[in-house]
């Protein structure tokens, strides 16, 4: 058996779970919560969309939580019987994460719109 | 002659056993919400990016947010979260081991601490939005 | 005082008069102070002498009578009657393991991965008993402490769904111990255990279930040290793929 290199997608995984346990259920609340109760309108937060800092802010919390799902869902599929489908199923894993990714950023940066 | 071994097949159902494996599930699943939320977040972006400024033309951002079917998929998206987060830092103990000499550090400060730094993280954001 | 009664209801297998298990249920004394275990040896001394199981020292610290009790995995010199009383107690072999008969499991392939994962201490430096003893601290003691606490019982290896699932996980116990000699001042030989406890079978095959950590009976945490062996798996790794001159 060899050191097997897991550990490049178990950070991810790390530190997708970790923003998206600090970041999200806050962000949850004010896209529905506050929106729902008119304590944030649509217009006040098209302005923070617009802001740099927080597109940035909404890069990390779209494509590091992607990881974390990627990895964990993974996992999970082995765990409920499809270990036979299990390098197929990593690869559309990390796929989809990474194809997130892409496409955030290049909405985040303007270029798509 | 050695005797037959008896193998004893693995309950498809497995993690349906006891509470434990079901709520294991149940943490693991929350991690589909996790990344519906930022399918969601790209979507808004999407729509972010089309919004004419006039404000007599459409505004599909703030349709977007105000639709019922986004409403009822965050509000349900919302505890599944909630419960990634809450799981999340009860098991950072485990991940974060520290001594201070012999003493191993009370995993309650470890989670404890990120508990108080998800609550910062929390009023900090909505002080800047609100 | 009534004679209270208790059913035990136990897997039987018999490879050579029969191809399929069963299950045989026996009426044994209800006493509170009394285990399963002492439950089955009741009825091996007064109602079927046929039946097979492993025991030892009867107090929870040889490992050999661990079967499932009700479908949990239990140290049956652990478990009491009174616990189940009324009801009828369900006693199989540990889970995930093969039978060879009755409630007696083969469990050569634990075996193999305490020899795989090295599980014995391999000093930094070898040195001759004249020349004195390894001297370790108390806190580099406690260090490994809780790691070293384990029996062997293979609970953790029945209450794990990762194991059932691929048998060629190396398992809560084993990278434990793994740990527990990583961990150890006195020992030297991390990177000769990092192939099996690094690879894709060893840690990395865990999904954290926690199983393992809620069935031990010593209070060992296996799943603890596999998190932590993988936090530090992963900073060796993020250090050697960021500065790939350093030593291994």
């Amino acid at each position: 058996m060899a050191k097997s290199n897991e550990p490049f997608w178990w950070a991810l995984f790390g530190a997708g779970g970790m923003v998206a346990a600090l970041f999200m259920p806050i962000t949850i609340v004010i896209t529905s919560v506050l929106v729902m109760c008119n304590a944030e309108t649509p217009d006040q937060l098209g302005r923070l969309f617009g802001n740099p800092l927080v597109r940035i802010y909404l890069f990390v919390l779209i494509s590091l939580p992607m990881f974390h799902w990627a990895h964990r869902f993974r996992f999970t599929l082995v765990d409920l019987g499809l270990k036979a489908a299990k390098g197929p199923i990593a690869v559309l894993c990390y796929g989809s994460a990474l194809a997130g990714t892409l496409i955030a950023a290049l909405l985040l940066l303007g270029i798509w719109a | 002659m050695k005797s037959k071994e008896y193998i004893r097949p693995m309950r498809a159902m497995w993690w349906l056993h006891n509470t434990q494996l079901k709520l294991f599930m149940l943490r693991e699943l929350t991690s589909v919400f996790v990344a519906g939320y930022a399918v969601f977040l790209i979507v808004l972006i999407a729509k972010f990016n089309t919004r004419t400024p006039v404000p007599l033309g459409v505004d599909p951002f703030g349709d977007t947010l105000r639709c019922p079917a986004a409403l009822v998929f965050q509000l349900i998206a919302l505890p599944f979260v909630i419960f990634h987060s809450v799981t999340w830092f009860n098991l950072t103990p485990k991940a974060i081991v520290l001594f201070r000499g012999e003493e191993r550090v009370s995993p309650l400060v470890i989670a404890g601490g990120h508990y108080a730094l998800w609550v910062l993280v929390s009023v900090l954001i909505l002080l800047v939005v609100l | 005082m009534a004679n209270q009664t208790i059913s035990l209801e136990v897997f039987r297998y018999l490879p050579d008069q029969e191809d399929q298990p069963r299950f045989q249920t026996y009426q044994v004394p209800y006493r509170e102070d009394w285990v399963v275990l002492d439950a089955l040896n009741y009825v091996k001394d007064y109602l079927d002498g046929t039946l097979s199981y492993r025991w030892s020292c009867r107090m929870g610290v040889c490992g050999s009578c661990g079967m499932m009790v009700n479908g949990d995995p239990k140290l049956t010199c652990a478990a009491f009657l009174k616990d189940y009383y009324p009801k009828t107690i369900r006693v199989e072999p540990l889970t995930n393991f093969p039978v060879i008969r009755d409630l007696v499991i083969n469990f050569d392939d634990f075996l193999h991965k305490l020899k795989e994962v090295k599980a014995w201490l391999i000093p930094k430096e070898e040195k001759p008993v004249s020349q004195g003893e390894y001297l370790q601290t108390p806190a580099e003691l406690a260090q490994y402490k809780q790691y070293s606490m384990c029996i062997n019982c293979m609970l953790c290896y029945a209450a794990c769904p990762v194991y059932g699932i691929e048998p060629k996980f190396l398992g809560p116990a084993a990278i434990a111990l793994g740990q527990r000699y990583n961990l150890d001042s006195r020992d030297g030989a991390k990177n000769e255990r990092a192939d099996f406890i690094s690879s894709s079978e060893g840690i990395w095959e865990c999904t954290f279930v926690g199983e393992c950590t809620r069935v031990c009976p010593k209070h060992v945490d296996p799943a603890g040290a596999i998190q932590q062996a993988k936090v530090i798996n992963t900073q060796d790794w993020w250090l050697s793929f960021l500065m790939p001159w350093g030593k291994k």
